[in-house]
């Protein structure tokens, strides 16, 4: 039984390393750490497209904060607020941020309600590359504000492998 | 358990916006990243993050594998009445971890 235990994991090693050779199964192994990142649209698109439906996105009343330069992509300081009365019917339901070259374009989504009284959001973000963000917040009428805002990263987050 | 820090005033007047900052401990691996060996690191993040006020959820936050590690999130709350906040992180690996803090509302 553990002889063929042992089998079966050198199969899966040598599966493993075939595939590592081909480049098939972990395609972002074949590129090196220090490529640039290139941006996605398309998921990007995808992802604002699940949190907006087919709604207009209007620019305006989004403020988003990030410093304009950060030297390391592993902790960049982010705030997103949004003008906002705050009242039972007039407030900010959510408010979202999305990358432009991440992996994966989410970053964060907060819900909000009327009790949060001041529509404001901080937190550190991760940042493969020098790259765009979009923070998007929906208020309780249904409409949609952005706000972009661009940071130039020397070191990125992400790529470098552990 | 991992560490969490909270801060939220301990008094507040009646209608004041109080500020909160929350930050725990966690690793957030992305998922994205290899071992030397190639092998890929498996996603290990706290996806989900709740505050709720004497049981009335007041800010949830949906966090992705962009969110650095030891996450720190700041928000904001309307003191209404004296209670309890209560806040709780959970993510992959069945991690789940709950903090409160006591607030006097005047």
């Amino acid at each position: 039984m553990s002889k063929r235990e042992h089998a079966t994991t050198r199969r899966q090693v040598l599966a493993g390393a075939g595939a590592l050779a081909g480049g098939l199964s972990l395609p972002t192994l074949a590129t090196p750490a220090h490529a640039q990142v290139q941006a996605n649209p398309a998921a990007l698109a995808i992802a604002i497209q699940k949190v907006v439906g087919g709604a207009k996105i209007n620019d305006g009343k989004v403020k988003l904060e990030v410093p304009p330069l950060s030297e390391n992509g592993n902790a960049v300081a982010l705030t997103v607020t949004v003008e906002s009365p705050m009242t039972a019917k007039d407030h900010v339901k959510s408010i979202h941020v999305f990358a432009e070259k991440n992996l994966q374009p989410n970053v964060i989504s907060a819900k909000l309600g009327p009790r949060a009284g001041l529509p404001m959001v901080q937190t550190r973000i991760r940042l493969a590359d020098t790259q765009d963000l979009i923070a998007i917040a929906e208020l309780s009428d249904g409409t949609f504000w952005r706000a972009t805002g661009n940071v130039i990263i020397t070191l990125g987050a992400c790529l470098e492998d552990g | 358990m991992a560490r969490a820090l909270i801060n939220v005033p301990a008094k507040a007047k009646r209608g004041e916006v109080i500020t909160i900052k929350t930050l725990i401990s966690h690793v957030m691996e992305t998922g994205f990243r290899h071992t030397t060996m190639g092998v890929r690191i498996p996603r290990d993040i706290i996806d989900t993050f709740v505050c709720t006020y004497n049981g009335e959820e007041i800010f949830r936050a949906t966090l992705h594998s962009a969110i650095a590690a030891n996450p720190f999130i700041t928000f904001h709350t309307v003191a209404t009445e004296s209670g309890t906040l209560t806040f709780t992180w959970s993510g992959d690996s069945q991690f789940s971890q709950t903090e409160t803090a006591n607030i006097v509302v005047e």
